[in-house]
């Protein structure tokens, strides 16, 4: 691979278009979309500088929703934490729970025993598959199809977050796992539910596909939109389906092989133009993945404890260091970075969120296209403000 | 053919929509506040203080430890401690809170109070109709609004209820045990000194020891 | 992937000038990383993003980290002559180290999928010095967390594009996540009647407010 030249970013100096003579062509339109515009996922704003219809600069502006998570986290003791982070991205609060634990788990040098993994790896793929589902719906509803196609994304949803709350007592923000394990035991009718929801859930992305794969509408307004070339996506940093999309094969399940990732026979699917309907189509087939996965952990699952006996929930004090913890979210590489100094709280609390790092190539796909084209553009990159803003 | 694709969604609308008045599958919203769904046997709300027996101010379990107030991530509880100490339910005395307070605007149900309490004393409720026209004090729940009695935890969640019952039932038994203990040991050492007096009065009648102290009885 | 020890020799092959240390980590999992001067920072970044070897090509992470001035505390045992008669006294040594603002990038890569290499940059103090190299040119991923790290702490990236607040609003003074930030006391009253914060808020209302703590 030849060293990537230096990709600047856009610059400021926006003209509008010249006729022959060298006078402007009408005026540049600059608006604000956001924070309270229904499109923006959020409390999220761009400020567009639109020549027609054409957007010619376009600057996101975040931190409506900034509370200081990481000083909050510096303040309060490891396992405090713990439910706060259910409150980065609100949509997978499992694998929050898990990157978190994770980290801590590694600073700590505490092993998680087998039934827990296989409850973490469960959990965290049904994440997977909510999260991408309602995308998926709220990617339509960034089209124009109000409603419809969300409702049902959000009715197979509901499904998956009643599973969490007959485990962990909450629908979203589940606060489940614990460093060294899990905090409750799922029973065998808990397992027999999930397998029915399980298998009922291809039947539904059938249905989805019929409704959207190949829709005119769909097509017409997603390929070639948005493209995002490979060698920025890589140097952007950006991870999870968008990177995919982008035709890098980098899923952190097969590369860390965190938790028991390792033991199960998946794919992992990767695009070849980067456009918005290869996010779209990468995020439905490893919804797909993610049934396999499914099945084979519901199938192994052992016996066992959920927790590790060395672990302790009062006066948690792990040996100074420092550490850095990854794992794939649905969004994309979601990593806590951990310095402790030997006392009950964490001297550095940090937080990689995945969709805060994807937002940077946000003007770059968004330029010479239609306005409403950069609404569908920013639905494909799956931004929640919780995480973005921290 | 052009629009066929967009027909075929058509048709998986229709399905759902017809389907939503056989099928539960295609139709799983309820009319709330009409109707509601039943909850969840895990599902946690906002916490609230376990007693036993029927005078919530005597069989109030808590004592005022402040391990919740200090680990609570938000930092939502308020302790103040008694300077007298009363009986719980060892039998053993104990301090209790003077003050117990929860800010429920504030408490985000994270559940880590109900984990970290030694003592089996705070539980998670499963009401949510909590609202209020009063943003502060009416948000703002003390502690004889929190204590509630270990029959309705026993309702509210069986299994859980019964783990912990089966906890204070050990932790009681122990301590009785120790007391039982405790007490033959004291009987004994009364015995053994009442003899030992009676021994000494014997030999020597004049100027007796005074007889040894039994030992403190063993906490 | 190579170790440490390797890289930092291939790194000072490559750039005779670079200062380079390894900075090391107790934890089990301990990934130690490369405490790297300022001055050719842009410079080693670069090396390890196009080092064949390396092909660090995907910049995962980017820390602040704020380590304020810190009181060492030194006990010899010195001998002394007292009265006529030789003693051995204990002497507490003070010295003052300096504090300084810390980066750390944690440096993957996507083509040979390793990592990670821990790069740290350290400023001079954390008053005026508090220049560093921004490695946006190399990594565009860097962008946004860098931009944050001078919002939140006051790291000023030399060579970034764009380099505004982000999360806070432009008018912001000061920098919250150092250790030593004080939090404004202006906060709205609420019965959370416990925290320090309350006890600074009630000083901003001139009476009392109604809901008070019940003892």
């Amino acid at each position: 691979m030849s060293a990537i030249a230096a990709i600047p970013p856009k610059s400021y100096e926006v003209k509008p278009k010249l006729d022959e003579s060298g006078t402007p062509i009408g005026e540049l339109l600059e608006i604000s979309m956001g924070p309270h515009h229904p499109s923006t996922h959020g409390v999220f704003r761009m400020d567009v500088v639109l020549d027609g219809e054409t957007v010619v600069k376009l600057k996101p502006v975040f931190g409506y929703l900034h509370r200081n998570h990481e000083k909050i986290g510096e303040n309060i003791s490891y396992l405090a934490s713990m439910p706060y982070t259910d409150r980065l991205d609100y949509f997978c609060s499992m694998t929050n729970n898990w990157a978190y634990a994770l980290t801590v788990e590694k600073l700590a040098g505490l092993a998680v025993p087998e039934r827990a993994e296989y409850i973490r790896v469960i959990m965290a793929e049904l994440t997977r598959l909510q999260n991408h589902t309602c995308l998926i719906g709220f990617f339509v509803q960034d089209m124009g199809a109000l409603g419809t196609p969300m409702m049902y994304a959000f009715r197979e949803r509901e499904k998956i977050l009643d599973l969490f709350e007959s485990v962990s007592g909450a629908r979203m923000m589940c606060n489940y796992m614990r460093f060294g394990g899990v905090r409750v035991d799922v029973n065998d009718e808990w397992i027999a539910q999930t397998k029915t929801v399980v298998s009922n859930y291809s039947k539904f992305l059938d249905e989805f596909g019929t409704f959207l794969t190949e829709n005119e509408i769909v097509l017409a307004r997603s390929q070639f939109v948005g493209v995002l070339p490979k060698e920025l996506a890589i140097n952007a940093s950006i991870t999870g389906p968008m990177l995919r999309a982008a035709g890098v094969n980098y899923d952190l399940r097969k590369v860390d092989k965190y938790g028991i990732y390792s033991r199960f026979n998946f794919q992992v699917p990767v695009g070849e133009h980067g456009d918005i309907y290869d996010r779209y189509m990468v995020r439905v087939l490893e919804m797909r993945e993610s049934i396999k996965i499914l099945e084979q952990a519901l199938r192994d699952i052992p016996a066992g404890p959920v927790m590790d006996p060395k672990s302790k929930l009062r006066g948690f004090r792990p040996k100074p260091g420092e550490v850095y913890g990854r794992v794939e979210g649905p969004k994309g590489e979601l990593g806590f970075y951990l310095i402790s100094d030997g006392s009950p709280n964490p001297y550095r609390y940090r937080v990689r969120p995945p969709s805060f790092v994807n937002l940077t190539i946000l003007e770059d796909m968004c330029l010479g296209h239609r306005i409403s084209d950069a609404v569908v553009i920013l639905g494909s990159v799956d931004i929640v403000l919780g995480e973005v803003d921290r | 053919m052009l629009g066929e694709q967009i027909i075929k969604g058509m048709a998986v609308t229709a399905r759902n929509f017809f389907g939503s008045y056989v099928s539960k599958e295609r139709l799983t919203t309820v009319q709330y506040p009409e109707e509601h769904l039943a909850q969840k046997e895990n599902t946690r709300q906002f916490p609230f203080l376990v007693y036993d027996g029927d005078d919530w101010e005597k069989g109030l379990r808590c004592v005022a430890c402040q391990i919740c107030e200090k680990e609570c991530p938000p930092k939502c509880i308020y302790i103040v401690k008694s300077k007298d100490k009363k009986p719980d339910y060892k039998g053993q005395p104990q301090i209790y809170p003077l003050t117990f307070d929860i800010d429920i605007s504030v408490c985000m149900s994270c559940q880590i109070c109900v984990e970290v309490c030694p003592f089996e004393s705070i539980k998670m409720d499963t009401k949510f109709e909590l609202s209020t026209d009063d943003r502060f004090g009416g948000l703002l729940l003390t502690k004889d609004k929190l204590a509630k009695s270990n029959t309705y935890y026993q309702k509210m969640h069986p299994q859980d209820a019964a783990e912990s019952d089966a906890v204070i039932a050990g932790e009681k038994a122990k301590a009785e045990a120790k007391a039982k203990a405790a007490a033959e040991a004291k009987l004994k050492a009364d015995a053994e000194a009442k003899a030992k007096a009676a021994a000494a009065a014997a030999t020597v009648p004049i100027a007796a020891p005074a007889p040894t102290p039994p030992p403190p009885p063993a906490k | 992937m190579e170790t440490l020890e390797q890289i930092k020799a291939r790194i000072e092959a490559a750039l005779p000038s670079a200062k380079i240390d390894i900075v090391a980590n107790e934890c089990p999992a301990g990934e130690r990383s490369l405490l790297v001067d300022a001055a050719n920072g842009f410079l080693i970044a670069k090396f390890l993003r196009d080092d064949a070897q390396l092909k660090l090509d995907y910049c995962s992470n980017v820390t602040g980290v704020d380590w304020p001035d810190k009181e060492l505390t030194e006990k010899t045992r010195v001998k002394q002559v007292v009265d006529g008669v030789e003693k051995e006294v204990e002497e507490v040594n003070k010295t003052i180290r300096p504090g300084y603002l810390e980066v750390v990038y944690h440096l993957y890569s996507m083509a040979l999928k390793h990592g990670p290499v821990v790069l740290r940059l350290r400023t001079e103090n954390r008053a005026d010095q508090t220049h560093l190299p921004s490695l946006t040119p190399l990594w565009r991923g860097a962008e946004f967390q860098e931009r944050e790290v001078y919002d939140l702490y006051g790291v000023i990236f030399d060579g970034h594009p764009d380099l505004r607040r982000i999360l806070m609003w432009d008018e912001f003074v000061g920098f919250p996540m150092r250790r030593d930030y004080i939090a404004p006391d202006d906060f709205e009253y609420e019965p959370t009647p416990h925290d320090e914060v309350l006890v600074e808020a009630k000083k901003h209302y001139p009476v009392e407010p109604k809901a008070e703590v019940k003892v």
